[in-house]
């Protein structure tokens, strides 16, 4: 039976391919270069699932947001190292007694995302929010990287 | 005539609401349909789902609270969710339900029933 008819998805996801997994971390990486950040989301093309992720900055805080719809809290890793962000972490395929999947978009399995931060940051002060699936990693800046006023005497 | 047409375009602007197709993943069960449709951002109250013509309209308006900050890197988009399905004619569409836990909807389509699945027992 043909349940329910369906407007065409704007995203096309790929499969992912294991083959093309040392080369798609190598792209990765590239892509997460700042250098690339208007195409930084081409790594998709060679991943299942390569959550949105926005930076931002202010004189006090680097402020990281990725869209993490559906997630469980206890799912979501957060790792600071050498000034890189890496947000990583797994989304398990519910327990399904007795259903059948008549379509998947859905990307179910793991995902990883590293960003390399503009600036030092203290990383004992990091907090994370997660609310509505939008993850917001807040990073306050080290004292020698936030912008000083000089007095001229 | 400039006027005119700059009146025109704003009226455009304010009927042509911008919209992507999240991502969407139905399974069946024996009494009906889930459907879960990912809609990072929106919470309850931007949530919009209709049912005209047999078609299942479901709109998701994200909830906007803006970052304090410079955007230095962006690849979220901003604009909101749309996505639409015909319904089978096996659906209740009376007793569709819907729930929003961290941007994922879902929604529970039961058949009606007359078309559920059941056991005859022999008199």
């Amino acid at each position: 039976m043909n349940p329910i008819r369906y407007q065409n998805p704007e995203l096309v996801l790929w499969p992912s391919l294991d083959r093309w997994t040392s080369l798609r971390d190598d792209l990765n990486s590239l892509f997460e270069s700042p250098f690339w950040s208007g195409v930084g989301r081409a790594g998709q093309l060679f991943s299942g699932w390569s959550p949105a992720l926005d930076l931002y900055q202010n004189n006090d805080n680097v402020i990281a947001v990725a869209e993490l719809p559906g997630m469980r809290r206890e799912d979501i890793q957060i790792s600071l190292h050498d000034g890189t962000l890496t947000i990583s972490g797994e989304r398990k395929r519910e327990s399904s007694n007795g259903e059948k999947a008549e379509r998947t978009e859905r990307y179910i399995g793991t995902f990883r995302r590293s960003i390399t931060l503009p600036a030092r940051v203290d990383a004992n002060k990091v907090t994370a929010t997660y609310r509505d699936g939008i993850l917001t990693v807040t990073l306050p800046k080290a004292e020698e990287a936030k912008p000083k006023q000089i007095q001229v005497s | 005539m400039n006027k005119l047409v700059r009146e025109n375009r704003v009226t455009d602007q304010v009927q042509a609401e911008q919209f992507v197709a999240p991502p969407a993943s139905v399974s069946e069960a024996g009494d009906g349909y889930t459907l879960e449709i990912e809609m990072p951002g929106v919470n309850k109250q931007g949530l919009d789902i209709s049912v005209e013509n047999n078609e299942l309209t479901i709109v998701g308006r994200r909830s906007w609270s803006p970052v304090e900050g410079m955007p230095i890197h962006r690849e979220s988009r901003p604009e909101n969710f749309r996505r639409t399905f015909e319904l089978d004619p096996s659906i209740d569409a009376n007793k569709i339900s819907a729930k929003i836990d961290q941007g994922l909807v879902s929604l529970t389509l039961p058949k009606a029933e007359h078309v559920k699945p059941r056991r005859i027992t022999v008199s």
